[in-house]
C-alpha cells in the first residue's frame, strides 16, 4: 500500500499537469484534435490510478478538455471519486469539475446525495461551501428533496459564509421541490435582519427573485423592506428592492401606481451612483421629475430625491430647475422625505433664489411640529446662507433679520449657533455694523423675553453676541444710554456666567461712548457724572457674582469708574482718556492668514534660536495657556510665530490649546461653528414695542415678518432693474444691431447685483503681515549642513558602489589585506557567471548575475531581471534543466522539472532582483546550466507567452569563499597572532598538492593585481612582503587553496597548492582567463 | 443570471459558467451562436442585446468578452455592475490579469467566480470578503498538498 502511494506520487512529478496540458494545445495549432485525443488517452490512464492526487489532476485536465467542447461524460464516475476525497484540494477540483460537467441527465448524481450530505455537515466551512456551490450548479429534483432539511439547518449555520450560500442555494431548491418553501420561508424571512450584510442581501435576493414569480404571497413584506430600503446603504440591495416593489406595485394600489417609474429610478439610482460623471443623469432628471410631481407616492418621492442629490453633485445647475418641485416636498408627511429634501436644497441655492427658499424654510419653521425636525430646519437655514462664505447673500440685512427671527424659535438647541453668525456678519461686513447694532440693541432690551420661563436655555448665547456687538461697535448706536441701562438691570445677574462677564466688558465700552457724547456738550457734566453714578450702583451685583471672571471684571471696572467719577468732580474731561482704553478698530483675519507672511530672507524656521527646551517644557507650556484660558478674551489675537521645531504630537496638543482658546475668542472667525444650547423665544426686532411688556408668551409681530420686507424689495428692485435693462437693452439693441442678442437673459446669475455693497474679508492678508522679520542667521548654519548631506551621499553611493561588486565579506577581506591605496580599483566588470541569450528580440535583459556561497553545498544566485520594453510584464517563471551535478532547488512538493515564480512583476523601465538557490556536489569542475524563463507580456488589449532561453555558468572559483586564513586555521583566539605559522604548517604539512602558473606582460602595479584576484576569486591576502604576497582562500566544501604570487618585470608566477588538484587546476585557469581579457 | 461566458476576441471559449442545467449539446450551440453574434457587433455598439427570450449583457476587456445571459425582468445595468466586479476580483486575486492568467489558471478562475456569484445570484458584494475567502481556501489547500506529500514521504 505504502508503496504504491510512493510510487503514485513519484508518478506523478512526472505527469502532465493542467499548465502542460494548456502549453502542449497552445503548441499544437495545426494538429489539435490528435494531440488532445493523445492527451484523453493519458488522462484515461490516469484515472485508471489508484491514487487520488493522480485522478484529481486528470480530471482537473478533463475540466479544461471539456470546455473546449469534448465531451467527457464518460468520467463522471471518476468526478464523483475525486469528489469523495476527505482533502480539499481535490475535493475542490472534483466539485467543479461537477458543476461544470453533471446535467440533470446524469445518471452518477444519484450516488452522490450521501457524499454531498457528508460534506454539507463537515465541520470545515470551506467544505461544506464548495459542496453548496457545486450543488447549486447541477441540483436536480431528487437532489433538492433529500438535501432540502440539510440545507436549511445550514441557514442557520454559525458562519455568515454558510448561511449566505445556504440563503442563496435555497432559490434553486425551491424552484427545483417547491414544496420545500413552506417550512422554509419563515427562516428566509429571518434572514432579512440578519446581523452579517452579505446574508441579508443574499436573502433579500432570493425573496425578490421569488416574489417576481408570485407577487402577491409577498405582499405583507412590503414594510419589512421598505424598512430595509431606507436604511440599507448597499446600492445593490436598493436595486433588488426596488426591483421588487416593481413586482408589488400592479397589486396594491396603495404601494405605488406605476411600476414604470420606479423601474426608471432604479436605473438612474445605478447609474448615478455606478458612474458618477455619466452624462445620461441629465436625461434621466427628466425622468425622475415627472414622477415626482405626478406621484404621491411615498417611495418614488424618496428615491427620486436620492437620485436628484447623486446628480445634484455632477450637474446641479439641472436639479436647480426643478425647486418648487422640491419645495413642496417640504410639505410632505414623511419625515425621511422631507429631510431628503432640505439636503437636496442646500446644494441648489443661488444669488437669485436663496430669499425665496429661505421664506419658504422660515414658514416651515413656524409650522414644524417636534423639535428635531425644527432643529434641523435651524441649522439648514444657517447653512444654506453661511454656505461658501456667504457667497448668495446679496442683502446682510436680510441675513440679520433672518438670524433674529431664528432666535423666536422655542426650544432650540442651536443658539450658538445663530450667535457665532451674528457675530460673525457684524465683524466681518463693515456696512452692515450699523444696522446689526441696532438690531441687538432691540435684542439687549428685550432680553427678558428671551429668557422666558427657563433661565438656562440656549438663549444666553444670541444674548453674548447682541452684548458683544453694542459695545464693540458701540459708535453706531443711537441710543447709547438706554442701551447701557438694559446691559446693568439686576436680572442681567441670572445669565450664565460666561455671557454676565461679556455684559460687564461691554457695558464699559458704551459707559466711554456715553461719556464721549456727553462731554461734548459741556453744560451736562451733571449728566456724565449721573451716567458713572449708574455704573457704581448697578456694578456690585456683579462683583458679587460667583464666576470668577464677572466678578474680577466688575471689580476692575467699577474702581474704574470710581475713580473716574472722582475727576468728573473735579471737571476733568476724562471722555477721551477712557476712550482710549478700547481704542483701535477690528480687523478680520483670515484663518490662514498666517501662511500668507512671506518668510524672510536668510531665516530659517526650523532652526532653533534657543538651545532645544527639556522635556518638560512642552507640558508647561500647555499649563501655561490653559491658565490663561480664564482671560482668554483679553488675549491678542495675533499669536506671536514659534519658530520651533514640533513633533506631531505636539503640535496636536497646542492645536488642541489653540483651539479652545479661539472657541472663546469673539474676535476670533470660527471656521465652523460649535453646537449649543437651547432657545425659548425671540422676537422680531423692529416691531416690538419699547415699551416693556412682561409676556410670557412668544411675542407675534402683526402683519409680515420683516425679513419678508427684503424679499419684496428685492423683487421690486429687481423688477425695476429689469425695466431698466430692457431700456438699456433696447437701445443697445438698436445700436449694436442684432449682436448682443443672446446674453440679455434677465434671470441670469451674474446680474444680481447685491443690493448693497459688502466687502467680505476672506482670505486677505492681516496688516501685521506687513513686518518684517529680522535675519537672525547668516546662512552659515544651513550651508554646513548641505556640506554634510553631501558628504553623507557621497558615503551611501561609495557603498553602494561597493556593495554591487562584492559582498561584506569580500570588501573586509580587501581590507584586512595589504591593499592600502585608496583609490577606486580598476575593476572590470567580469561576472562569474555568463549568461547567453539566443537572439531573442525580447525585453527582458538578464543583465547581472552574480554568485553568492554559503555553507554547504548551496550557491545562491542572484538574477537581475530589467525589463526594456514598454509592456508590462508579468508571471514570470524561472526554471533550469538540472544536471547530475548541480540542482536548482525547488520548494516543497514541486516536480523536478517545475519552475519557479518569479515573485514579482516587472513594469516597463523596472528592473528587479531574484534570488535562486543551488545544490551543487562536485565542486571540482565549472559547469553551465541550461535554463529557461518564461512570461507574459501584457501590451493593452492583447498578451504574449514569452520564453528566453540562457545558460548559467558556474566556474569554479565562485565555489570559493573569501576567508581570512586565521578564522578557519586558527579557530582559537589566542592564536590569532600565530596565522601565519599556521599558514606555513599547512603549506608544510605535504597535504596539499602543487600547481603553478605564469602569467607575461602584466603591467600593472602589484597591488592591484592582488585586488584583481582578491575580487574575481574571492581570495585574501595573508602577508605581502614586497612583491611577493601569498594568498588564502577556502571551498565551500572545505578545500584548502594557498597562492604564493611573485612579481618580477611584468612577469606573474604563482604557485598554487591545493588539496583537490581538480580544483586548483580549475581555479588557475580562471585566474588565467582574468588576466587575459585586461 | 442564466449563464456566463469568456471569450476572446477569435472566439475561444475561456471560461463557462451554467446556472441552468442544459444537456452539452444545447450549450455548444448556443455558444456558438452567441459568441458569433457578440463578435459581429461593432465596438461602439450597445453592450445589450436581446437573444432569444433572453437579454445577453457583454462586456469586452483588452481581448476578452465577457457575457452574462439574464432574464427579461433582470435589470441589465447591475449585470453590467456584476461583470465589471468579476473583473475587478480577478485584476487583485491574479495582479494585473490577463488572458493568459485565465488560461493557465482556469480552475482558480472558476473558484472566484464561485465564491462571487452562487446560482447566479452574488452572494457577496464586497470584494474584501471574497478575496478573503479564496485566499483562505487556497492556504487550506496548499497545507493538505505538503501533508501529502510528507505523508507519502514519511511511509518511505
Amino acid at each position: 500500500m505504502a508503496l504504491k502511494i510512493v510510487k503514485g506520487s513519484i508518478d506523478r512529478m512526472f505527469d502532465k499537469n493542467l499548465q502542460d496540458l494548456v502549453r502542449g494545445i497552445r503548441n499544437h495549432k495545426e494538429d489539435e484534435a490528435k494531440y488532445i485525443s493523445t492527451c484523453i488517452d493519458e488522462i484515461k490512464q490516469e484515472l485508471k490510478q489508484d491514487n487520488i492526487a493522480v485522478k484529481s489532476n486528470a480530471v482537473c485536465k478533463l475540466t479544461y478538455l471539456q470546455m473546449l467542447g469534448y465531451d467527457v461524460s464518460w468520467a463522471a464516475f471518476n468526478i464523483v471519486e475525486v469528489m469523495s476525497s476527505s482533502k480539499f484540494t481535490y475535493k475542490r477540483i472534483g466539485y467543479l469539475a461537477a458543476s461544470q460537467c453533471f446535467h440533470e441527465s446524469t445518471d452518477v448524481i444519484m450516488l452522490t446525495t450521501n457524499q454531498i450530505r457528508k460534506d454539507l455537515s463537515s465541520p470545515n466551512q470551506y467544505d461544506t461551501g464548495v459542496a453548496l456551490t457545486g450543488l447549486s450548479c447541477f441540483v436536480t429534483p431528487d437532489l433538492a428533496r433529500d438535501l432540502a432539511n440539510d440545507i436549511m439547518t445550514l441557514m442557520s449555520h454559525t458562519k455568515p459564509y454558510i448561511r449566505k450560500k445556504a440563503v442563496l442555494i435555497m432559490y434553486k431548491v425551491f424552484l427545483k421541490y417547491p414544496e420545500s418553501l413552506r417550512p422554509a420561508f419563515p427562516r428566509m424571512k429571518e434572514k432579512l435582519e440578519d446581523p452579517d450584510p452579505g446574508v441579508q442581501s443574499a436573502a433579500v435576493n432570493v425573496i425578490c427573485e421569488l416574489a417576481r414569480r408570485n407577487p402577491k404571497n409577498y405582499l405583507s413584506l412590503a414594510p419589512l423592506f421598505f424598512k430595509l430600503m431606507t436604511s440599507s446603504t448597499n446600492n445593490w440591495v436598493l436595486i433588488k428592492i426596488i426591483k421588487l416593489f416593481g413586482a408589488l406595485t400592479p397589486l396594491e394600489p396603495l404601494v405605488g401606481t406605476a411600476g414604470s417609474c420606479l423601474s426608471s429610478v432604479s436605473v438612474l439610482i445605478s447609474l448615478s451612483s455606478g458612474m458618477p460623471n455619466h452624462s445620461a443623469s441629465i436625461q434621466a432628471l427628466c425622468i425622475v421629475s415627472r414622477p415626482l410631481s405626478v406621484l404621491s407616492l411615498f417611495v418614488v418621492k424618496y428615491l427620486g430625491l436620492l437620485a436628484m442629490s447623486k446628480i445634484l453633485k455632477t450637474h446641479p445647475k439641472s436639479v436647480q430647475s426643478h425647486k418648487d418641485l422640491i419645495l413642496q416636498c417640504l410639505d410632505d408627511k414623511d419625515e425621511s422625505i422631507r429631510l431628503r429634501a432640505l439636503d437636496l436644497l442646500y446644494g441648489m441655492v443661488s444669488k437669485k433664489n436663496l430669499m425665496e427658499i429661505v421664506k419658504k424654510l422660515m414658514l416651515h419653521v413656524d409650522k414644524a411640529e417636534g423639535t428635531t425636525y425644527r432643529d434641523e430646519l435651524l441649522t439648514k437655514i444657517i447653512d444654506i446662507c453661511s454656505q461658501s462664505n456667504y457667497q448668495y447673500i446679496t442683502n446682510f440685512e436680510w441675513y440679520i433679520s433672518i438670524l433674529v427671527e431664528l432666535t423666536r424659535l422655542e426650544g432650540t438647541r442651536h443658539g450658538h449657533l445663530i450667535a457665532s453668525q451674528m457675530l460673525d456678519v457684524a465683524i466681518r461686513v463693515k456696512a452692515i455694523r450699523a444696522f446689526a447694532v441696532a438690531q441687538m440693541a432691540t435684542l439687549l432690551d428685550n432680553a427678558h423675553l428671551l429668557t422666558g420661563n427657563t433661565q438656562h436655555s440656549g438663549i444666553c448665547e444670541v444674548l453674548y453676541a447682541a452684548a458683544w456687538i453694542c459695545g464693540e461697535f458701540s459708535e453706531h448706536l443711537e441710543d447709547p444710554m438706554a442701551t447701557l441701562e438694559a446691559m446693568l438691570r439686576p436680572k442681567v445677574a441670572t445669565l450664565p456666567g460666561h455671557i454676565q462677564a461679556v455684559y460687564v466688558q461691554n457695558a464699559a465700552k458704551l459707559f466711554s461712548t456715553v461719556l464721549c457724547g456727553q462731554e461734548g456738550a459741556p453744560a451736562d457734566s451733571k449728566v456724565a457724572q449721573e451716567t458713572s453714578q449708574l455704573l457704581i450702583d448697578r456694578l456690585p451685583v456683579f462683583v458679587q457674582s460667583d464666576n470668577l471672571e464677572v466678578q474680577e471684571r466688575a471689580s476692575c471696572i467699577l474702581q474704574l469708574v470710581k475713580y473716574i467719577q472722582k475727576l468728573q468732580q473735579k471737571d476733568v474731561e476724562v471722555a477721551e482718556e477712557v476712550t482710549a482704553l478700547f481704542a483701535g478698530e477690528l480687523n478680520p483675519v483670515a484663518p490662514k492668514a498666517q501662511k500668507k507672511v512671506p518668510v524672510p530672507e536668510g531665516l530659517d524656521l526650523d532652526a532653533w534660536i534657543n538651545e532645544p527646551p527639556s522635556g518638560s517644557e512642552s507640558e508647561d507650556e500647555g499649563r501655561k495657556t490653559k491658565g490663561k484660558a480664564v482671560f482668554a478674551r483679553e488675549e491678542s489675537r495675533h499669536t506671536k510665530p514659534r519658530y520651533t521645531e514640533v513633533d506631531e504630537k505636539e503640535l496636536a496638543m497646542r492645536r488642541e490649546v489653540r483651539k479652545a482658546e479661539q472657541a472663546n475668542n469673539p474676535f476670533y472667525i470660527k471656521a465652523s461653528p460649535s453646537s449649543q444650547k437651547v432657545y425659548q423665544e425671540a422676537v422680531g426686532v423692529e416691531h416690538i414695542p419699547v415699551v416693556q411688556i412682561d409676556l410670557s408668551v412668544p411675542l407675534k409681530v402683526p402683519g409680515m415678518p420683516m425679513s419678508d420686507q427684503y424679499v419684496k424689495l428685492e423683487e421690486e428692485r429687481r423688477e425695476k432693474n429689469k425695466a431698466d435693462r430692457k431700456k438699456k437693452d433696447k437701445k443697445k439693441r438698436r445700436e449694436k444691431g442684432r449682436q448682443r442678442r443672446g446674453d440679455s437673459g434677465p434671470e441670469s446669475e451674474e446680474d444680481i447685483t447685491p443690493a448693497h455693497m459688502v466687502d467680505i474679508v476672506t482670505e486677505e492678508m492681516p496688516e501685521t503681515a506687513l513686518y518684517t522679520i529680522p535675519c537672525l542667521f547668516p546662512s552659515q548654519k544651513s550651508s554646513k549642513h548641505k556640506k554634510k548631506k553631501q558628504k553623507k551621499e557621497k558615503d551611501k553611493k561609495k557603498k553602494h558602489h561597493h556593495h554591487h561588486h562584492s559582498d561584506g565579506a569580500r570588501e573586509e577581506s580587501v581590507q584586512n589585506g595589504t591593499v592600502e591605496d585608496e583609490e577606486p580599483l580598476p575593476v572590470s566588470k567580469q561576472s562569474p557567471f555568463s549568461l547567453s541569450t539566443q537572439s531573442n528580440p525580447c525585453p527582458l535583459d538578464v543583465c547581472d548575475i552574480q554568485g553568492n556561497l554559503h555553507d554547504g553545498s548551496q550557491v545562491v544566485v542572484s538574477v537581475i531581471f530589467e525589463n526594456k520594453c514598454d509592456s508590462f510584464i508579468k508571471s514570470m517563471e524561472f526554471n533550469v534543466m538540472d544536471s547530475l551535478n548541480s540542482k536548482l532547488q525547488r520548494p516543497e512538493g514541486a516536480g523536478p522539472h517545475d519552475s519557479l515564480t518569479v515573485p514579482f512583476h516587472l513594469p516597463p523601465g523596472i528592473s528587479s532582483e531574484a534570488r535562486f538557490i543551488f545544490s551543487v556536489q562536485s565542486i571540482v569542475m565549472p559547469q553551465k546550466l541550461k535554463g529557461t524563463l518564461t512570461f507574459i507580456v501584457k501590451t493593452e488589449d492583447s498578451s504574449t507567452h514569452e520564453k528566453l532561453d540562457f545558460k548559467l555558468h558556474f566556474t569554479c572559483t565562485s565555489y570559493l569563499i573569501t576567508t581570512p586564513c586565521y578564522s578557519v586555521l586558527c579557530p582559537d583566539l589566542n592564536f590569532r597572532l600565530n596565522c601565519f605559522d599556521a599558514y606555513a604548517k599547512l603549506l608544510e604539512s605535504g597535504d596539499l598538492k602543487g600547481s603553478s602558473l605564469k602569467l607575461e606582460g602584466i603591467n600593472q602595479p602589484f597591488h592591484h593585481l592582488l585586488a584583481r584576484i582578491c575580487f574575481h576569486h574571492h581570495f585574501s591576502v595573508v602577508e605581502r612582503i614586497d612583491s611577493c604576497a601569498s594568498m588564502y582562500s577556502r571551498s565551500i566544501q572545505g578545500h584548502h587553496v594557498c597562492l604564493l604570487v611573485k612579481t618580477a618585470d611584468q612577469t606573474v608566477s604563482i604557485d598554487a597548492k591545493c588539496d583537490e588538484p581538480g580544483l586548483l587546476r580549475n581555479v588557475l585557469d580562471e585566474i588565467k582567463l582574468t588576466f587575459s581579457q585586461c | 443570471m442564466q449563464f456566463m461566458l469568456l471569450f476572446s476576441r477569435q472566439g475561444k471559449l475561456r471560461l463557462q459558467k451554467w446556472y441552468v442545467p442544459l444537456s452539452d449539446k444545447e450549450k455548444k450551440k448556443i455558444t456558438r451562436e452567441l459568441v458569433q453574434t457578440v463578435l459581429a457587433r461593432k465596438p461602439k455598439m450597445c453592450s445589450f442585446l436581446e437573444w432569444r427570450d433572453l437579454k445577453v449583457v457583454y462586456k469586452r476587456y483588452a481581448s476578452l468578452y465577457f457575457c452574462c445571459a439574464i432574464e427579461n425582468q433582470d435589470n441589465e445595468l447591475i449585470t453590467l455592475e456584476i461583470i465589471h466586479r468579476y473583473v475587478e476580483l480577478l485584476d487583485k486575486y491574479f495582479g494585473s490579469v490577463c488572458e493568459l492568467d485565465i488560461i493557465f489558471n482556469f480552475e482558480k478562475a472558476y473558484f472566484i467566480l464561485d465564491e462571487f456569484l452562487l446560482g447566479g445570484e452574488a452572494q457577496d458584494t464586497s470584494k474584501k470578503n471574497v478575496l478573503k475567502a479564496i485566499e483562505q481556501a487556497d492556504l487550506l489547500q496548499e497545507c493538505c498538498m505538503t501533508d501529502t506529500v510528507s505523508q507519502s514521504f514519511s511511509m518511505v
